[in-house]
């Protein structure tokens, strides 16, 4: 067993994509450099026409990936910074995402666009602390959100694999992770498939991203008075609808944490999706973001604004007591 | 140019009888350019369109029958009637497609023809847009990164003097050649209502390209002389003087070449054309219409299936 932190995980799963297949190259700002860590040494390893450093030209680079993709290679664009994929919500949807349907099945545009530590990295305010995976998941791009080391090797490495259009979030709260894994059996996870990550029979928690580990936290925290199921979606579309709603049907009670905003977010639908199938012993919670949420400088207004633990077991009493 | 000018007048009365639902954007006037700059073209070329795409895609070869039965939206049309006017696309003959958001194009036929020519290829690339598109931030992008990585694209920018009912005059401060000659790029400028001066300056920026190498910039002046798009008659704007209009539309495309035909030929040529357009029409009106069970059919390349209305797989 050897230790693998979620950022190596990525390295890793783009060194081996770039090595199984040529026509994979990593395009961005600073990738050769490696700004961000992911990329380190695969310059050096795969050369420079290989890891390609873009201008300041978001809207370009995306769009050129578009038309790279068609003509047969597979890009994958890192953002280091979430909120420039609203500069680039353009290229990706209206263009990827739309042209396999609108060329009446003609082309394919196989990008990866990984973003590199999405949600609040402490400190970074307003313009780099953003979530957009709910946005991606409502215009139908494929979109993951690893919450391990594994799950980020794996679902970076499908991404890259799959012939569609796909956004992969990694959030800067899970960077850090370091799990222990026997690196020969890392391997592709496919879209759609969520995961138990712990057993219960009380109540179903799904939890997004990096709040996956304050769901386990939490359960083990409440694990005297209640049998909590964690779930991780890893993609939020597809969606591994049938898993969740397997878990549902057992627990019969829901709360959904995740960090993107809440009016449309990602846990409206959730919810949403589990009702219209399951009757519920009490009534679903969402623990998000505020409505429209700007993350604030200071750090006390920066955590006020993201869901947090003590706010999922609130979240949890309630629909524990409310049955 | 002359089966570009009839397509667009029949579409345009397949439009009127309501045979084509939501219109086009009549290329009638602008003939010569999309003639002239892919009359150079080889197969394997590519070339991405607008939202005002006939003329493109027709001069690189697609078939106008199906290009009829994909403005009348039938399966046998160019993209199965999924794509329509505005989004025509034929990969086998190097059409990366008409796109409807203005300046989008640009980069994506930049990174499609430096792709291809990483595996390998020979090709070139013609990316067609109108005055509109060059204060898009977006195709300015596209410039500076067809310049840098020294990828031997043709823009292509039809000044047809209007974005819409926008006057060039009222959009573009400083030259339109002047916004690709800043990346140095180098600019030609040509009358585009004359084919043969449009086929000559496109073979010198061709070779250029070809020895370059990297990106040229062609400016044509030219004159839509029929409406932004075929719903302008019911709403009636009046944005273009009618002196104007008239100037505009004294120099037409199909005369200026038809002047250079002898009488028999250019007959000859007329009649082929009807006859072509005769036969198109009709392979449209035979063709079947889609099932609605396959909207979303091709939504996704790898085939996964979206819930539907009622959640539903």
């Amino acid at each position: 067993m050897t230790v693998l932190s979620y950022r190596k995980a990525l390295s890793r799963a783009l060194a081996d994509e770039l090595a199984r297949d040529p026509a994979v190259f990593v395009l961005g700002e600073d990738v050769r450099s490696a700004a961000s860590h992911i990329t380190a040494g695969l310059a050096q390893r795969f050369g420079e026409d290989r890891v390609i450093d873009a201008p300041l030209s978001e809207q370009a680079f995306t769009g050129f990936a578009t038309g790279a993709a068609m003509a047969g290679l597979r890009p994958v664009i890192e953002f280091q910074i979430p909120s420039l994929l609203f500069l680039v919500f353009e290229q990706i949807v209206n263009h990827a995402h739309k042209f396999s349907l609108m060329t009446g099945g003609q082309t394919q545009v196989p990008v990866t666009y990984l973003v590199s530590g999405s949600g609040s990295r402490a400190g970074w305010a307003g313009q780099h602390s953003d979530n957009p995976y709910s946005l991606f998941a409502h215009v139908g791009v494929k979109t993951a959100v690893p919450a391990t080391p594994a799950d980020a090797y794996g679902l970076l490495c499908s991404a890259i694999q799959d012939d569609d259009p796909v956004v992969v979030f990694a959030p800067a709260g899970a960077m850090d992770l370091r799990d222990d894994l026997d690196y020969s059996r890392l391997q592709p996870v496919p879209f759609g498939v969520g995961t138990v990550c712990r057993p219960g029979t009380d109540v179903t928690v799904v939890a997004v991203g990096h709040l996956v580990q304050d769901a386990l936290a939490v359960a083990e925290q409440l694990s005297d008075r209640a049998s909590i199921e964690v779930f991780d979606p890893r993609s939020l579309y597809p969606f591994d609808w049938d898993g969740l709603i397997g878990s549902v049907r057992r627990t019969r009670r829901l709360v959904v944490i995740d960090d993107s905003n809440r009016s449309c977010g990602i846990g409206a639908e959730i919810v949403t999706s589990v009702v219209e199938q399951v009757r519920l012993a009490s009534p679903p919670r969402r623990v998000s973001r505020p409505d429209g949420a700007v993350l604030a400088f200071a750090p006390e207004l920066d955590k006020a604004a993201q869901p947090n633990r003590r706010l999922l077991v609130t979240a949890i009493d309630e629909v524990l007591e409310e049955s | 140019v002359r089966l570009i000018r009839r397509f667009e007048e029949r579409a345009m009365e397949l439009v009127r009888s309501g045979e084509i639902v939501g219109g086009i954007h009549p290329y009638i006037g602008q003939e010569a350019i999309a003639a002239g700059v892919c009359a150079l073209l080889r197969r394997e070329d590519i070339i991405t369109s607008t939202h005002r795409g006939h003329g493109h895609v027709l001069a690189k070869g697609v078939d106008p029958a199906r290009l009829f039965a994909e403005l009348a939206g039938r399966t046998t049309g160019v993209n199965g009637g999924r794509g329509g006017s505005m989004h025509a696309a034929d990969f086998s003959l190097g059409i990366y497609g008409a796109n409807a958001i203005v300046g989008a194009a640009g980069s994506i036929a930049t990174g499609a023809l430096w792709a291809l020519r990483r595996q390998g290829g020979d090709q070139i690339a013609v990316s067609f847009f109108g005055d509109g598109a060059v204060n898009e931030g977006a195709l300015l992008e596209a410039f500076n990164l067809a310049a840098l990585w020294r990828v031997p694209i043709l823009f292509v920018c039809e000044n047809n003097g209007y974005a819409t009912t926008m006057p060039v005059a009222g959009a573009v401060a400083g030259s339109i050649p002047a916004r690709a000659a800043a990346f140095g790029i180098p600019t030609f400028e040509v009358d585009g209502q004359d084919v043969a001066a449009v086929y000559q300056v496109s073979c010198e920026a061709i070779l250029r390209a070809r020895s370059g190498p990297g990106p040229v910039f062609i400016e044509c002046s030219t004159y839509r002389f029929d409406a932004h798009h075929t719903y302008e008659r019911r709403v009636r704007t009046d944005y273009r003087p009618a002196d104007e209009l008239a100037r505009g539309r004294s120099r037409d495309p199909v005369d200026i070449a038809g002047a250079r035909l002898d009488h028999r030929q250019r007959q000859a040529i007329d009649a082929e054309v009807e006859t072509t357009l005769d036969e198109a029409i009709d392979f449209a009106r035979r063709s079947p219409r889609p099932d609605p069970a396959g909207a979303l059919d091709h939504l996704y390349a790898t085939g996964l299936k979206p819930r539907l209305h009622d959640g539903s797989r």
